[in-house]
């Protein structure tokens, strides 16, 4: 179905190619993930299927792409619509239209087919997708689930040999990714369609993914079953590590296979988790945030101790943000009292609040204005009245190494959230709230995401970070505090909150069981482990 | 009958030429009687008909903008004099002006007869944009655009994907300035707006070439297979049509050019025109999900908006006392039967048509409602 031909590619203006000389043959109804870095290629290597590299991106392309006998060298990317269906990364951006069923129509309207066909299929995918009761809605007012769901489906109703999917579940909170990708996988069954998929949370995936490629960023890919290609891929999910700490060949590719192996290893005790008691840095009760008669936090209480890391979880629009924003001062508050400090940030102004409580928004490049990060490191300086060059170091510290003279947005995302970082902390506040910096990170970024939080509360600073990601929140956090249309439903230790929660519990909490929750607590009690 | 009634969405260019009908009646007459009418019905059929979506609410802004037309009109005929006429109901200072504004005049005398003229001016400007404000209301603005002949078709798509870009380009503005105040907001009014331009227009740009990406990937544009011959044969005949309308609009405004190149060159070149959009519009090989129908409602509603202008324009010939009221004696406009009724003829789409299909959020409403005092 697909066939790439010593394919070779380069940017406009770069020197080391992207891809180089790859040669991949996909066959018909296959499902196929693809794996690797952010920025190593994934995208690129997906954008060659329908010509949008080069014809949309430009840069210098060798060899053959084919798609079902087509080559993308002789026709631009529509010439390919009734072929590939492509799906991206953030589904608002790449809608046409403002009503469901016009966007399902769009790509069918292109290609000129009967009213009668259009008419049927649009039906046919409504509940195939199951989105039958938003058919009238403005897409906009969706929540990223359905918005990801209504766009899979505005590819399907051309009926493409090929579906494409960038990272289609990067931008949604857990229950979302999960509709999303069940409806994928029901998709592949059902309609034999031939799938890629470059996807971050592989967990998900490689139950059923017929095959993997592994994309590491030097130009060549790798290619293989999941298991083969896992053995050896730097970055893979804890339940691969999980395998190959025990030995384990092959490797387990679902929790339930992973949980009947489990039963042969033995363990010791599992360590105690490290708790905080430190002075009390902040202290909230009773917040409340509303817009007009929509209620988004509902008298919260809140305390932060230095030293700590509290992880909020939710759905999205389940008020974690709007509290943060409350806290912080800048947000809107109806109701309740923040101390920091002995002082109500709300009250001072907004370059006083950020010298008590620092903040890092959902995205973090908002902030960034400047040509490059030296002169974002100055005027950070000079904001918030710091010694020249304090921003410089405490981003050395966080992320050593970023060109001076380069342009925050040429930054990688984990570069661009350390800068930011540096910035809110050349303010020196002691309490740091971050919300959703794991959006868009892959595992390396992630874990030096997780460093980083670990030497501000080695400071004694207290960290809060907003996330969906349920294995970094294993990974750092002290305390998990839950939250559900505005109110806190669960909030105690990590293994507590975690560990006992079906929607919450990590990979390695699914197969061990409560106190396991993460690959390290596995490692150090595992009594043949050499170190 | 029944299938008449059926609740469905009209055709908007139904609603656009009732509208222009009603607008084009107001041009006719400065009664204000009839003005009143015509405004009158344009809201009666508004309220009974409009759909949830929020085009349909900004209704409401079109009726203040009226208000504010004839109070700027008043306005100005006491500010730049008004002094015609005999009954003189205010006496201000009149301001002199230097030599070379000869002409203008700066307050003095006002008389009842000038503020009327202003009135009743204001008021048929009012109506007209009034009028126009019930066709944006009753039609669902893209949906217009969709009904676009093919020729147009990119064109209207342009204009959509912009339209959409308001809404987001807002979001993002109150995104990023939020985001400021988290890096203490403060400096010059310079420095603020270029703190904000900036992260704003990254992510306005960032998201059309996601958008132009996707536009493409999903077939926009797709110019088919069309032979270069049939391209040029359209080219031609787009090129020799707007010739000929250029030429013919010049020799009819200007009376010395021979009368042969006036009315005959220009109609020429109109339908010359006309087969080249044709002849275009049939090689686009594109289709239209559930297109808007032209049935029964749709006649009943534009004939009742031409309906209205026709008799206007009879009437007018018949007695054009009643539809502009003498302002050289004061006395209470006069007001007959035929053009009235004319008027009245308007509010007929509020019966003669099917409702609208309430919108998902129509149906939702009752729910949350329901919710919120449980």
């Amino acid at each position: 179905m697909i066939e790439l031909d010593h394919v070779s590619f380069t940017y406009h203006g770069r020197t080391e190619p992207v891809l180089a000389d790859v040669t991949l043959s996909i066959g018909e109804g296959e499902l196929v993930l693809i794996a690797g870095r952010t920025g190593a290629g994934k995208s690129t290597l997906l954008g060659t299927i329908n010509g949008l590299v080069p014809h949309f991106t430009g840069g210098h392309l060798e060899g053959t792409v084919s798609v079902d006998g087509v080559t993308t060298r002789s026709r631009p990317p529509r010439e390919f619509a009734h072929l590939v269906g492509v799906v991206g990364q953030d589904p608002l951006a790449g809608f046409v239209t403002d009503t469901v069923e016009d966007e399902l129509a769009y790509g069918m309207e292109q290609l000129g087919l009967s009213p009668q066909v259009m008419r049927r299929r649009v039906e046919e995918t409504l509940d195939l997708l199951g989105i039958a009761e938003l058919r009238r809605r403005a897409l906009r007012t969706l929540s990223g689930g359905q918005q990801q769901r209504v766009a899979i489906g505005s590819v399907l109703t051309t009926h493409p040999k090929v579906l494409v999917l960038d990272e289609p579940t990067s931008a949604l909170d857990p229950t979302a990714a999960e509709e999303v990708l069940a409806t994928l996988a029901r998709l592949v069954e059902d309609l034999g369609t031939t799938v890629l998929m470059a996807e971050h949370r592989m967990e998900r995936v490689i139950p059923f993914a017929d095959r993997m490629i592994h994309v590491p960023g030097t130009g060549e890919v790798i290619d293989g079953t999941p298991p083969e290609v896992l053995r050896d891929m730097p970055i893979a999910p804890p339940i691969v590590h999980l395998g190959r700490l025990a030995g384990w060949d092959p490797l387990p590719m679902s929790v339930r296979d992973a949980r009947r192996r489990a039963s042969s290893l033995t363990l010791g005790t599992p360590p105690a988790r490290s708790t905080t008691d430190g002075e009390e840095l902040l202290t909230a009760s009773g917040v409340v945030v509303r817009y007009g008669p929509k209620v988004a936090v509902r008298e919260v209480d809140l305390t932060l101790r230095a030293g700590e890391v509290l992880a909020m979880m939710g759905r999205n629009g389940s008020g974690k943000s709007s509290l943060l924003w409350a806290v912080q001062g800048s947000g809107p508050r109806q109701g309740g009292e923040v101390t920091v400090e002995g002082k109500d940030p709300k009250a001072l102004s907004s370059a006083a609040a950020r010298a008590l409580v620092g903040m890092v928004p959902q995205t973090a490049s908002d902030l960034l204005y400047l040509q490059t990060v030296a002169a974002e490191c100055e005027a950070a300086d000079a904001e918030s009245g710091a010694e020249p060059g304090d921003c410089r170091e405490l981003l050395d510290r966080l992320a050593p190494g970023i060109d001076p003279a380069s342009h925050p947005r040429d930054l990688s995302e984990g570069q661009r959230l350390a800068l930011v970082l540096a910035v809110q902390l050349s303010a020196a506040p002691r309490i740091m709230l971050l919300d959703e910096p794991t959006r868009g990170l892959d595992y390396t970024a992630k874990s030096a995401l997780a460093r980083m939080i670990a030497s501000l509360t080695a400071e004694g600073r207290a960290v809060v970070v907003a996330t969906h990601d349920v294995e970094f929140v294993a990974t750092i956090a002290h305390r998990v505090l839950v939250m559900a249309e505005g109110e806190v439903v669960s909030d105690g230790p990590t293994g507590e909150v975690l560990g006992g929660s079906p929607a919450f519990a990590p990979q390695i909490a699914k197969i061990l069981g409560e106190p396991w929750l993460t690959v390290e607590e596995v490692r150090s009690a595992l009594p043949q482990e050499v170190p | 009958m029944t299938s008449y009634f059926l609740p469905r969405d009209l055709h908007p260019a139904a609603w656009w030429v009732w509208a222009l009908g009603l607008a084009v009646a107001a041009t006719r007459t400065t009664n204000p009687w009839l003005l009143l009418t015509i405004v009158a019905v344009a809201g009666y059929v508004v309220v009974a008909r409009r759909s949830e979506a929020p085009w349909a609410l900004a209704f409401r802004l079109y009726l203040y903008l009226g208000a504010f037309i004839v109070a700027i009109r008043v306005f100005f005929r006491v500010v730049f004099g008004g002094a015609e006429g005999a009954t003189i109901l205010l006496r201000l200072p009149e301001i002199p002006l230097p030599e070379w504004a000869a002409g203008i005049r700066l307050f003095g005398d006002v008389s009842a007869e000038s503020l009327l003229g202003g009135l009743y001016d204001g008021m048929r400007l009012a109506a007209m944009v009034i009028c126009l404000g019930a066709a944006n209301a009753l039609a669902n603005p893209k949906r217009l655009l969709k009904a676009m002949p093919p020729a147009l078709y990119e064109v209207g798509t342009a204009v959509i994907v912009a339209l959409s870009v308001f809404p987001q380009l807002a979001e993002s503005v109150l995104r990023v300035r939020r985001a400021r105040r988290l890096r203490g907001g403060s400096g010059k009014k310079v420095k603020v707006l270029h703190t904000v331009l900036i992260p704003v227009l990254e992510d306005a740009l960032s998201r059309s070439l996601q958008l132009a990406a996707s536009m493409d990937s999903r077939g926009y544009g797709r110019a088919g297979l069309v032979a270069a011959r049939a391209r040029l044969l359209t080219g031609t005949l787009m090129i020799v049509g707007l010739l000929g309308v250029c030429v013919g609009v010049y020799a009819t405004l200007d009376g010395s050019t021979p009368r042969y190149l006036a009315a005959p060159v220009l109609s020429a070149g109109v339908v010359i025109g006309l087969i080249g959009f044709w002849s275009a519009g049939k090689r686009v090989r594109r289709t239209r999900y559930r297109p808007d129908r032209w049935r029964l409602p749709e006649i009943v509603v534009a004939v009742s908006g031409i309906g209205v202008a026709a008799i206007l324009f009879v009437t007018s010939d018949v007695n054009p006392m009643n539809l502009n009221p003498s302002l050289l004696d004061l006395s209470w406009p006069p007001l007959s039967w035929p053009p009235l009724l004319g008027v009245l003829i308007g509010v007929l789409p509020a019966f003669l048509t099917p409702i609208p299909e309430p919108s998902y959020a129509a149906l939702e409403e009752p729910v949350l409602e329901k919710e919120v005092h449980a």
